[in-house]
């Protein structure tokens, strides 16, 4: 048994009196012919944040919650019912309310058995200690600090500090018993400055499944500060942005926001498996341009959007979605696998205990490609080059697109001229990938701090990209 | 049947339990709230039973003051260890945080001291087979609606019922149960190359004050294979009408730019506007918290503070801002019983409905869908992805879709000519559609 499974166990079961044959009494109870597939996943998070404002730290405050959500399904029928008391009658009511969607079988035994320790790409700590209260509070002060320190045109600094761990244990009538625990940190400034009566805001952050050191090691707080005071100061310079369709090329890291709202979401087993999606039926086809390859990889280490396992127990992996611009894969949960016959890619994921998982992204990036990423400017006569972005959209059967840029420059004769104000991108997924014409060297991961929502749950995400080039994209600016 | 009023009571105890705790543990004062939520929610697919799943959640939450400092704590366990360690946890965090002046219960004078039923509680006994029944209708009515409707996403009931009590150390207590029922439906249409879905919904605190289930799905059909075959428009300036429910979020954003939050932390382009115009003067803003059966209706706030009935525009000009008492005091100010949001906002309509709108309009963009998060709060500059019709000579010409709206909050609230009489009843912030005289526009 696996080291993170005696932790789940021990954190979550054990206070509450329930052992390993309780678990097997509760799958017991959502087993019959007619149920295909069936887990209960237990769940027990804690999660502290800080904010500081105006200079002071203005609230502190802690939120503990556990509670087990029990799933039985029949084809493509899924029961689902949860629970916030860990207690066994209510746990078996609740599998009892799971299973009515079929009302067919007779109960068997299940025998779980908890898998090997996988590798570890976070250690299964609780980053909520691992820095004094003191220390948290020094913390967010040097980073107002810094941030006010840089210009006095900064009006105000609003610092956030979360820390989380999760600790969950999933429990499945195909024999599954895994578990991991989670540590997550994100640390977010956000400024105003003002110059001649003119106000603009600027932000930056960044966070990891680490313990708080992470924003102490190489100033990595006090660099969020600096960042955010800086795109605010450009801000304040920033000129009308164009309007229309023009080349478009987008800075390395974070703008990798592209790839997660034009084409990850399509590529969800989900929408797959009902045909809802601009992608659906077409594996093997061309969806890109042929300098793009695309992945979603949930191994990296330390990486906010990264899983040990996901929240049916599944390893995560690195899945291609696209490679050389041809459609390769989808994103699978078990339930979509079972239905589209083929394997999990360790892609279910869900908000908590009281959500149903279905397949997510983890970390989606494109590979570097070869070219400099100044030669990709100088190829634009009259375009932007946005650096920064704030969310995005889909709607992923039509394929239309949209994301915000929140930093952006004028390129003109091939040089990056004046910067612009931000300005909302919009564009057809498929149609969008294919007129990525070049793809930079420089490949980088965002700083960790987004946030994907989908159907009303929220998971963490990371992404990814080179500087890239798309020679068409539509730009909603003021300026003619 | 779980009794509501000894389930209240229970609640009540809870919240009671909390601020004895937090006294007993040093705290000055102290505020707490409790809520018990359970429901159904299911989904019918292609007509048959995709989803049943049975919810039911707690939460409990606990804020304390130890003189000028704060500490807050949250969960959803009710046992007693639970209310001991939560409060806990809530005084360690008091001990770290800064001496804010500001900070504090709201003003004891001020808590609601009369609590008039506003009749938010209708629960709907409803069999998990009739609820699949509901669905079923509503996604039939969908598919049978046009033969382009190809495949669906499905129609989704979701009951649920309520409870939420709060309480602080002024003594005050409040509780009340609330029910809020829906159905929406999701349909997706093929049209040449051309795939388009769309969704139509309804809500209520009331099951009979449902739309019927087959009108929701003939309505999400029809809006569905209305979008097939969009083009885009070339960029260019036109007038825009948002449609009722794409301009509640218009409305929603003049209110979060005169939210307390946004004031004093100068995170918003409305700042210093009291008493300014901000809207043509034939624009009147209304909130109206006591409204019976009403989406967003409380008699007090999230501090315990009587609500009460308040003009936001007056004949165009800025009368109030949105306060809880924190943000008064930031802002020299007296709270406006707003802590936690407006209740049940509106906007006067003028005599137009949608179509006399698009009269009036003439030539430009009906927007019926906006896309991202594209507004800028500190400088209200609005930038958003866009889909809707093409308007000329007040007829809807063809669907539009990859374009982008851009302009102003500012410059778009005085720019607002005609709010239409087509309200949107299913949101706590209601108006008609907003035809606006001028945005960029930019597709192709
Ligand atoms: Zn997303």
């Amino acid at each position: 048994m696996s080291d993170l499974i005696q932790i789940a166990q021990d954190t979550i079961l054990a206070p509450v009196g329930l052992i390993e044959t309780d678990l097997d009494r509760m799958l017991g109870e959502l087993t019959g012919s007619a149920i295909d597939a069936a887990d209960i996943y237990f769940q027990s998070s804690r999660l502290e944040s800080w904010v500081l404002e105006d200079g002071i730290i203005k609230e502190g405050s802690y939120n503990i919650e556990q509670g087990a959500g029990i799933r039985a399904i029949s084809g493509d029928k899924t029961g689902f019912a949860y629970s916030d008391e860990l207690q066994l009658p209510t746990l078996l009511e609740a599998a009892k309310a799971a299973r009515a969607i079929t009302r067919s079988g007779a109960e068997r035994s299940v025998q779980i058995t908890g898998l090997p320790t996988p590798r570890q790409l976070y250690a299964p700590i609780n980053p909520l200690p691992s820095l004094t209260e003191t220390d948290k509070v020094d913390l967010l002060r040097r980073v107002d600090a810094e941030a006010r320190k840089q210009d006095p045109r900064v009006k105000q600094v609003i610092v956030s500090l979360v820390g989380a761990q999760d600790v969950v244990l999933v429990a499945a009538i195909d024999g599954t018993l895994n578990a991991d625990v989670r540590p997550l940190v994100r640390l977010n400034v956000h400024v105003i400055a003002e110059q001649n009566g003119r106000r603009e805001q600027g932000s930056s952050g960044g966070g990891a499944r680490k313990a708080f050191d992470f924003f102490l090691q190489e100033e990595r707080a006090l660099g969020y500060a600096r960042e955010a005071v800086r795109q605010a100061l450009v801000n304040l310079d920033a000129i009308e942005a164009p309007a229309g369709t023009m080349p478009v090329v987008l800075g390395p890291g974070w703008p990798g926001v592209l790839l997660h709202e034009a084409v990850g979401h399509g590529l969800e087993g989900d929408f797959n498996r009902k045909g809802t999606s601009a992608f659906s039926g077409r594996l093997g086809e061309q969806v890109a341009s042929s300098c793009c390859t695309v992945v979603d990889d949930g191994t990296l280490p330390g990486r906010r959007g990264s899983l040990n396992v996901d929240d049916e127990g599944t390893e995560s992996q690195c899945t291609v979605l696209i490679e050389n611009g041809i459609l390769k894969g989808y994103m699978q949960d078990k339930h979509n696998a079972r239905l589209m016959k083929v394997d999990s890619t360790g892609n279910g994921r869900r908000e908590s205990y009281a959500h149903l998982p279905m397949p997510r992204m983890t970390n989606t990036y494109m590979l570097a490609g070869e070219t400099e990423p100044d030669e990709i400017i100088a190829t634009v006569d009259k375009g932007l080059y946005a650096v920064n972005f704030g969310g995005g959209q889909v709607d992923i059967t039509s394929g239309q697109f949209v994301f915000s840029a929140s930093e952006a420059y004028l390129i003109e004769n091939g040089k990056v001229t004046r910067p612009v104000k931000g300005a909302t991108l919009i564009g057809n997924g498929p149609e969008t990938m294919t007129k990525v014409s070049m793809v930079g060297n420089d490949l980088k991961l965002d700083a960790g701090v987004g946030v994907c929502g989908k159907e009303g749950q929220s998971v963490p995400v990371g992404v990814g990209q080179p500087t890239l080039k798309i020679d068409e994209l539509t730009v909603g600016g003021t300026g003619q | 049947m779980i009794n509501m009023q000894q389930r209240q009571a229970q609640l009540e105890q809870l919240v009671d339990d909390l601020l004895s705790e937090a006294k007993r543990q040093g705290a000055t004062a102290a505020e707490a709230g409790v809520s018990s939520d359970s429901g159904l929610s299911l989904t019918v697919r292609l007509g048959a039973t995709e989803t049943i799943e049975h919810t039911r959640d707690n939460g409990l939450g606990v804020t304390v003051y130890f003189g000028q400092r704060k500490g807050s704590a949250s969960t959803s366990d009710f046992s007693p260890q639970a209310i001991r360690e939560t409060v806990e946890a809530a005084c360690n965090f008091a001990r770290y945080t800064s001496e804010d002046p500001c900070a504090g219960l709201a003003d004891a004078g001020l808590m609601a001291t009369e609590l008039p039923n506003l009749d938010l509680y209708h629960p709907w006994d409803l069999a998990v087979d009739e609820a699949i029944e509901l669905a079923t209708r509503c996604e039939t009515a969908a598919r049978d609606e046009d033969e382009r409707i190809f495949n669906s996403e499905g129609a989704t009931l979701i009951s649920h019922s309520g409870l939420h009590v709060y309480g602080n150390t002024h003594g005050f207590i409040g509780g009340y149960p609330s029910s809020r029922h829906s159905l929406s439906c999701a349909v997706v249409g093929k049209e040449g190359d051309s795939m388009q879905r769309d969704y139509w919904y309804t809500l209520s605190r009331l099951s009979g004050e449902m739309e019927l289930p087959e009108l929701v799905g003939k309505v999400a059909a029809q809006r569905t294979v209305s979008r097939l075959g969009s083009r885009r428009v070339t960029t260019q300036q036109a007038p825009v009408i948002f449609q009722a429910d794409v301009a509640v979020g218009l409305l929603r954003s003049f209110i979060g730019a005169i939210r307390g939050s946004a004031l004093y932390r100068k995170a918003s382009f409305l700042l210093d506007s009291l008493d300014d115009q901000i809207f043509p003067g034939f624009v009147n803003i209304h909130e109206e918290p006591h409204l019976l059966r009403g989406l967003a209706s409380a008699a007090y706030d999230n501090e315990g503070v009587a609500t009460t009935q308040r003009d936001y525009i007056s004949d165009g000009i800025l009368q109030s801002y949105v306060l809880d008492s924190y943000a008064a005091r930031k802002l020299g100010m007296q709270t406006t019983g707003n802590a936690g949001g407006v209740r049940n906002l509106r906007i006067n309509s003028g005599a137009l409905d949608l179509q006399g709108l698009l009269k009036k309009m003439d030539s430009g963009l009906l927007v019926t869908e906006l896309m991202g998060q594209g507004l800028n709060m500190v400088t209200g500059d609005y930038s958003r992805g866009a889909a809707g019709f093409w308007v000329e000579n007040g007829e809807i010409q063809y669907p539009v879709e990859e374009i982008t709206i851009a302009g102003n909050l500012r410059e778009m609230f005085m720019g607002l000519q005609e709010v239409g009489t087509d309200v949107e009843t299913r949101s706590s912030v209601q108006t008609g559609s907003w035809l606006i005289d001028r945005m960029m526009i930019a597709g192709g």
